[in-house]
């Protein structure tokens, strides 16, 4: 089983057509990786797909980059 | 055991054409921006002299021409339509008065983009009640009216138009089954609040919206209705010849796709020459692609819509 570093880091390339590679965990989507505002909603959409929960509007809109991802998922899956 | 089937299709686009690239000379956009984020590239705009009631004239007039009835054989005029002419009559009286049928029931149905799902469900209850034979189903709008042109988040989406349908009694279907839905605890991330109130209009008159909240509800809620739509029908996600869905953004359009695992051959889409015609587009998308000769008698179609409210609905249907 791939950790949560893992799955978030290849959701984030297939959802925004980037090499795994080029996602690090201090990339931003906006200006590291070129998201758009959608993109991000999809991102979003994405995260709760895989890991099977629901992340409000007002915490999606603070999840900016790979590592924010990270924390949020790592912080409520453990609830 | 009555059933309702399309008779006729028709539409109209006014002959006012506004690109991508005449509107960044207006506002601060670019093509490249609309088209990655919606697929728009032009929408049609209407001449200050025309009302919703002509458009949807000329798309009324195109579908009983090509169900080859009478239009003394309608019974009953639904319009959606979120444009209206006036605040009263409704647009569907108006439209009754220019085809010339005084008498029959005529009444608008205000769903805002899932409008002609809203419409066309209410003319198939109709027919199944045995309450009317031949139905004329009206989506026409004039969206361009309610634009703030210089809101470039906004303005850059929408455009003018209207489609029609006959719908009318059959032995067989026609409509396999029809789903609505609405949600009010949405109605602030899309609306036109203002009202007149003494004389006066009251509150923003322009539209206004939240694009990424819209996108994610749009999103999961057509994935949704579209699904349990099939499902109560009996039918296959697989069956679907062709999704004929509400052309309101194209990534909306993919997504709802790719979740019934039907590739975009089979998707009709207009959005790129119309953009959102809200209530008007599903039957401008059937329109084009029955005259293109794409969709065909004995095909399954499934067609759905979501907008303001939040109200959304799906329909699936044999041609």
């Amino acid at each position: 089983m791939e950790n949560i570093e893992q799955r978030v880091k290849k959701i984030v390339a297939e959802q925004l057509g980037v090499n795994e590679a080029e996602v690090k965990n201090e990339s931003s989507f906006v200006d590291d990786l070129g998201a758009d505002s959608l993109d991000t909603v999809e991102l979003v959409m994405a995260l709760e797909e895989e890991f099977e929960c629901e992340i409000p509007d007002e915490e999606a809109e603070k999840i900016t980059t790979v590592q924010q991802a990270i924390d949020y998922v790592s912080a409520h899956l453990n609830k | 055991m009555v059933y309702s089937r399309i008779l006729g299709t028709g539409s109209y686009l006014p002959s006012n054409v506004l690109t991508n690239a005449m509107l960044a000379e207006r506002v601060d956009t670019s093509d490249e921006w609309i088209v990655s984020r919606t697929g728009i590239r032009a929408r049609h705009i209407a001449h200050e002299h025309e009302k919703t009631s002509d458009l949807a004239l000329m798309a009324a007039r195109a579908a009983i021409d090509d169900a080859g009835i009478a239009p003394s054989e309608i019974d009953l005029i639904i319009v959606a339509t979120t444009t209206p002419d006036m605040v009263f009559p409704s647009t569907a009286c108006l439209l009754q008065e220019k085809l010339g049928l005084p008498g029959i029931p005529a009444f608008d149905v205000q769903a805002v983009c899932a409008g002609f799902m809203y419409a066309l469900t209410t003319a198939d209850c109709y027919i199944r009640g045995g309450m009317a034979r031949k139905v004329l189903v009206v989506g026409a709008e004039l969206m361009s009216r309610i634009l703030d042109w210089e809101d470039r988040r906004t303005c850059v989406l929408f455009g003018d138009g209207a489609g029609a349908v006959v719908l009318g009694a059959s032995d067989t279907p026609g409509i396999l089954h029809a789903k609505l839905a609405a949600d009010g605890r949405y109605k602030d991330i899309l609306n036109t609040p203002a009202q007149i109130a003494g004389g006066k209009i009251q509150g923003m008159p322009y539209l206004n919206m939240d694009g990424p909240a819209v996108f994610k509800f749009a999103v999961k809620a057509l994935a949704d209705i579209a699904e349990k739509t099939l499902a109560e029908a009996g039918i296959a996600q697989s069956s679907v010849d062709w999704l004929v869905p509400h052309q309101a953004n194209l990534r909306i359009i993919e997504s709802t796709a790719k979740h019934l695992g039907l590739p975009m051959e089979r998707v009709i889409v207009t959005l790129p020459e119309q953009g959102n015609t809200s209530a008007a587009s599903i039957p401008l998308a059937l329109d084009a692609a029955v005259r293109d000769g794409r969709i065909r008698r004995g095909q399954t179609l499934l067609l759905e819509g979501i907008g303001g409210g939040f109200a959304w609905g799906a329909v699936v249907l044999v041609f």
